[in-house]
């Protein structure tokens, strides 16, 4: 028998502090798509001024992105404290305590590269803060899911083998769709805009030509009024890897889907969860599509990113339910997380 | 009575070298029809930058006259290897350029000045704009904050660069580029077309014009002791 008691404010904060930081995600999207990212150029101070002590009639064009994403994200931050603390004091599994430490750690790891990104000026950190963003996203997720009673119940309830063909498959879309975080992020940090600014065909063609005469005259009728910069063949082979990726990760969520149909059977949570993925891929791809036919309007670049952002959190989460489901259940007073391992309860 | 004929000789020299000196000029022209220019619109929705606006201005990245004289050309000298004239900078000694921000906008978009050369940015606006140069040829980078009515900004460069970009991450739409030489050798075309590069000493060279969109033309050019005429046409298709 499991005895893992969950605090009902402790799960519900939880929860909230996810939805947060899925808020902060959204911030920070609009902060890139609109190339707002240096509008403040000082960290930790905003133009001279302490970060809550900015006043409100300076916050105008891309310093209002800016600014709010860093309140935004100091909010988080002491939220994400907060659950660190209380899951130390109250949650009985000893996991779990250090899982709230480990978000501490991440959260402020985030924090100081956003700040080192301004600081430095350095585009590429910028696509790393963004990887890293959604991959905290992912742990707060993680946190609030094993806080549920959802979860309670399904550690005490007796094994459930999940096959192992299907456990691989969804590991391998989860992993496809990181790697397709961080293609996007790339892309995001290379501030050129549109590389490719026709869908579905790339420059009317399956693949578009890369040679330097037409990387010219693509460059010649790009006419944005952003900061673009000139686009390279490099950008060119970048979207396209994206877009090939983006089919792929089609492909195998619907493999994942119908196997969990087929073998778990249309009723199970985790068939639904599939379905439910399934979805999302469909609704990220016309994001996707949207992104390019409104030549990277920053909201729906942005919409596009959190498309993402839960794509990858409902992968990783059904990772985590069916690794967990499949463990074994010893009789003693453990909860198992089969492949992740077995660790005391520890109350 | 030796020292005054010696600087007599120099003097003579000098003139004579400074009369051996050439210009070169030309027209750029552009052929085809460019993409139409976008409306800055949201310009126009901006508290302070609006207002300052009865119409919503574009982008200007085709200067092209009625005839195709094309304007905002980067015409600039090589040897005649096609590589860059190195070691000739009168930077230290130049007239500062200037570059504004007015109308939330940058003016001039396209500049071209020496290493070494100081350059003025100022700020006419009545709001704050930040100054964020970023350099793809290792000039350092800034991002300086520049509040209305503030002082003037002044910098200089140290590395040769074409299209140096300066932008102004509050207003996304605003940006210049500055291209930067290690010689006096260069000019940029007006909206005639036109283009003049002074006092280009005797030689062959490469001539190269650059279009911050429609790239690089080149030609070879020869200097000897009169004015030298280079045409130079670009194709939009």
């Amino acid at each position: 028998m499991n005895n893992i008691e969950i605090n009902r404010p402790l799960r519900w904060f939880a929860a909230l502090t996810a939805v947060a930081t899925f808020f902060l995600l959204a911030a920070g999207g609009l902060v890139t798509s609109n190339e707002a990212g240096m509008s403040v150029p000082d960290w930790p101070n905003s133009y001279g001024y302490n970060m809550f002590l900015f006043p409100p009639s300076k916050w105008i064009g891309g310093i209002f992105y800016e600014h709010t994403h860093r309140l935004w994200a100091s909010g988080v931050g002491l939220m994400t404290t907060i659950l660190a603390v209380w899951l130390w004091w109250k949650d009985s599994r000893k996991w779990m305590k250090w899982l709230g430490v480990a978000a501490f750690l991440l959260v402020v790891a985030q924090g100081v590269l956003g700040g080192l990104r301004v600081v430095l000026n350095m585009d590429n950190l910028g696509a790393v803060h963004g990887v890293v963003g959604q991959s905290f996203f992912v742990l707060m997720c993680a946190i609030a899911l094993f806080t549920t009673e959802f979860w309670r119940k399904m550690t005490t309830e007796g094994k459930l083998n999940i096959p192992a063909s299907l456990r691989v498959l969804v590991l391998t879309a989860t992993a496809l769709m990181f790697f397709q975080l961080i293609l996007g992020a790339t892309m995001r940090a290379q501030h050129a805009g549109l590389s490719i600014n026709t869908f579905p065909s790339a420059y009317g063609k399956l693949w578009p030509d890369t040679s330097a005469a037409a990387i010219t005259q693509y460059n010649a009728h790009r006419m944005d009024i952003t900061n673009e910069n000139p686009i390279t063949a490099f950008q060119v082979i970048l979207q396209m890897i994206h877009r090939i990726v983006a089919l792929t990760i089609f492909g195998v969520v619907v493999l994942c889907a119908v196997q969990a149909w087929r073998k778990l059977g249309k009723s199970d949570v985790l068939t639904k969860f599939a379905l439910f993925w399934l979805g999302l891929i469909v609704i990220q791809i016309g994001l996707g599509a949207a992104t390019i036919l409104t030549n990277k309007a920053a909201d729906v670049a942005t919409v596009h990113l959190l498309g993402g952002a839960l794509s990858l959190v409902t992968g990783a989460l059904w990772c985590i339910i069916a690794f967990a489901r499949s463990a074994e259940r010893p009789a003693t007073q453990t909860e198992s997380f089969g492949a992740f391992g077995t660790l005391a309860a520890n109350k | 009575m030796k020292v005054f004929s010696f600087a007599f000789l120099i003097g003579v020299l000098a003139a004579t070298s400074i009369s051996h000196a050439a210009d070169i000029t030309g027209t750029i022209t552009l052929i085809g029809t460019p993409p139409a220019e976008v409306p800055i619109t949201p310009i126009m929705s901006d508290a302070t930058c609006g207002p300052l606006y009865q119409e919503t201005p574009t982008t200007h990245f085709y200067v092209v006259g009625p005839k195709g004289e094309f304007g905002d050309v980067v015409v600039s000298l090589k040897d005649a290897n096609g590589n860059a004239i190195a070691g000739k900078s009168t930077g230290a000694n130049a007239a500062p350029a200037v570059l504004d921000q007015k109308g939330c906008l940058y003016t001039p978009q396209i500049l071209a000045i020496q290493t070494g050369q100081k350059l003025i940015v100022k700020n006419s606006d009545p709001c704050v704009h930040n100054v964020h140069i970023i350099s793809q040829a290792g000039n350092a980078e800034h991002n300086d904050v520049q509040m209305p009515n503030g002082p003037d900004l002044q910098y200089t460069f140290d590395k040769p660069e074409m299209f140096l970009k300066f932008q102004c991450d509050v207003h996304k739409w605003m940006y210049a580029w500055v291209s930067l030489f290690n010689n006096p050798y260069f000019a940029i075309s007006g909206q005639d077309g036109k283009f003049v590069i002074k006092d280009v000493p005797p030689g062959k060279y490469t001539i190269v014009a650059d279009h911050r969109k429609l790239g690089e033309e080149k030609q070879s050019v020869e200097v000897a002791d009169k004015d030298v005429t280079v045409n130079f046409t670009f194709h939009v298709k």
